[in-house]
């Protein structure tokens, strides 16, 4: 037992550190993006790695209270992702 | 080897799933150097990246608590929600031309998203004009 659980220990940190990396990239990506397209993708996959990291440390302290947390992100994320894209397509959201 | 070891050991095999794949479609994003093929590589977060942390939430919570599925909210919401942000994405970049215009397809004159409608024709017509 004792060998899984630091395995499951070492994984955990690889995946924090490995999704924060992610998001560092994508924030280079918003900044650098040479076009609006970019930019919205680097936030929308900034919203998932959030997702991400909120579950990790939903299994690191082992509660539950983060799954509403991650729930109510990934509906904002997409709703925002959208607005965005509209309001650059159409100059408006709501016609 | 009990239950509980097998399941330690899934939970370590998804968070490193999750992780390798969230590590590269990042990569992919600063990458890459066109928008449409960008706008490929973080579909791989998006799914099975976030999919595999989720799976591992919900055997961890199994494993050391008394379990939940609600894990499968998320991950279907995420499904379900992907290709179409992507498809608006797209569609930003085709009216933004930060890609090459793609070939008219196959029976229609033009794509869908650069038609315009009959009435809204001469105002679309003075505003490229001006």
């Amino acid at each position: 037992m004792s060998f899984a659980s630091d395995l499951m220990n070492i994984a955990l940190i690889v995946a924090f550190v490995a999704i924060g990396v992610a998001q560092i990239m994508a924030m280079i990506r918003l900044i650098i993006g040479p076009d609006t397209g970019d930019r919205i993708l680097a936030l929308d996959t900034m919203v998932v790695n959030a997702i991400g990291m909120i579950v990790l440390l939903g299994v690191a302290q082992g509660s539950r209270i983060y799954f509403e947390v991650s729930l109510i992100i990934a509906m904002l994320g997409f709703v925002s992702t959208v607005a965005y894209a509209r309001f650059v397509l159409r100059g408006d959201i709501i016609e | 080897m009990s239950m509980d070891v097998i399941a330690t050991f899934a939970v370590a095999i998804c968070l490193f799933v999750g992780a390798i794949f969230s590590l590269v479609g990042s990569i992919g994003l600063l990458k890459f150097n066109d928008s449409m093929t960008r706008l490929h590589a973080p579909t791989k977060v998006g799914t099975v990246g976030v999919g595999s942390l989720l799976l591992a939430s919900m055997i961890h919570s199994y494993t050391y608590g008394e379990g939940s599925m609600h894990e499968l909210l998320i991950m279907a919401f995420l499904f379900v929600t992907a290709p179409i942000s992507a498809n608006f994405i797209a569609k930003v970049n085709m009216h933004k031309r930060s890609c090459d215009t793609p070939p008219s397809p196959p029976r229609d004159g033009t794509w869908s998203t650069y038609n315009v409608p009959e009435e809204d024709r001469e105002l679309a017509e003075a505003d490229t004009s001006s």
